[in-house]
């Protein structure tokens, strides 16, 4: 049997919309997200670690540069969970003419954004307060 | 010996040949992550810059500890659903998929052990 027989998905043959762009987005985050539990996981187990270890890491998360990758990850995470909502609704059998599908989509990415302004809006008030 | 008929046993198992159970737990974990997650986030909040003694208290909780036991099984469970269609759907090479999919396991298993054990570890009051 050929091993050369074109495989789907051909991401490349197609115009880029906002459908597929937030479809590919979200598999996109989902990835990001993945790779974002070992941040959880380093948090965690610097916390079971001890209270020497623990300060190692808030010293970790205090830099500026590992902030800015935080922020990537609250869209990532609140992306992946607005466009999962959406993909639930579809499941059930909801939102699927044409006009909705969009306006869902371009909701989505409103509130990500907005959801993402507001986390780093409160964690800067705390940091900047404490 | 089974006495279930060949119709019987195939029916609605499909190409993947293991029926829904996988598009099934995707959405099952997808649930449970949108309540478990949003609970973590917003309660994160108020953790920020807060000492050890205070994480391991806030963690120790019975209600915080079962929580969290659950948000990591979810997560990684849901973790390993997602990225195993990916890895199916863009790697083609028999080798590399194999690879691939055996690493997704390994991550999430390994990761979902480390979250549960630190969990545990802190709440028995080790940490």
């Amino acid at each position: 049997m050929s091993r050369s027989k074109p495989l789907s998905p051909h991401l490349q043959v197609y115009r880029p919309q906002i459908t597929s762009v937030l479809s590919i987005t979200h598999r996109a985050t989902g990835i990001a997200l993945s790779a974002g539990t070992v941040v959880l996981l380093y948090w965690l187990a610097s916390a079971a670690g001890g209270s020497e270890a623990y300060a190692a890491a808030q010293g970790v998360f205090s830099n500026g540069l590992v902030k800015l990758l935080l922020v990537g990850w609250t869209w990532a995470f609140f992306y992946h969970l607005c466009n999962g909502l959406r993909h639930l609704a579809w499941d059930a059998g909801y939102g699927f003419k044409i006009s909705t599908v969009y306006r869902s989509g371009y909701t989505v990415i409103v509130a990500s954004l907005v959801l993402t302004g507001l986390i780093w809006a409160c964690v800067l008030a705390k940091l900047g307060g404490a | 010996m089974s006495l279930r008929s060949d119709l019987g046993r195939v029916k609605g198992l499909g190409a993947a040949h293991e029926g829904v159970g996988h598009w099934r737990l995707q959405r099952l974990t997808a649930v449970a992550l949108i309540l478990l997650a949003l609970w973590f986030v917003t309660t994160l909040m108020g953790l920020i810059g807060a000492p050890h003694a205070e994480v391991v208290a806030w963690v120790g909780q019975i209600h915080v500890t079962v929580l969290l036991l659950a948000l990591s099984l979810a997560l990684f469970w849901h973790l390993k659903l997602g990225l195993q269609v990916v890895i199916e759907d863009y790697v083609h090479t028999p080798w590399l998929l194999i690879a691939a999919q055996v690493a997704t396991r390994a991550f999430a298993a390994l990761g979902a052990l480390v979250a549960v054990v630190s969990i545990l570890k802190i709440s028995v009051g080790m940490s």
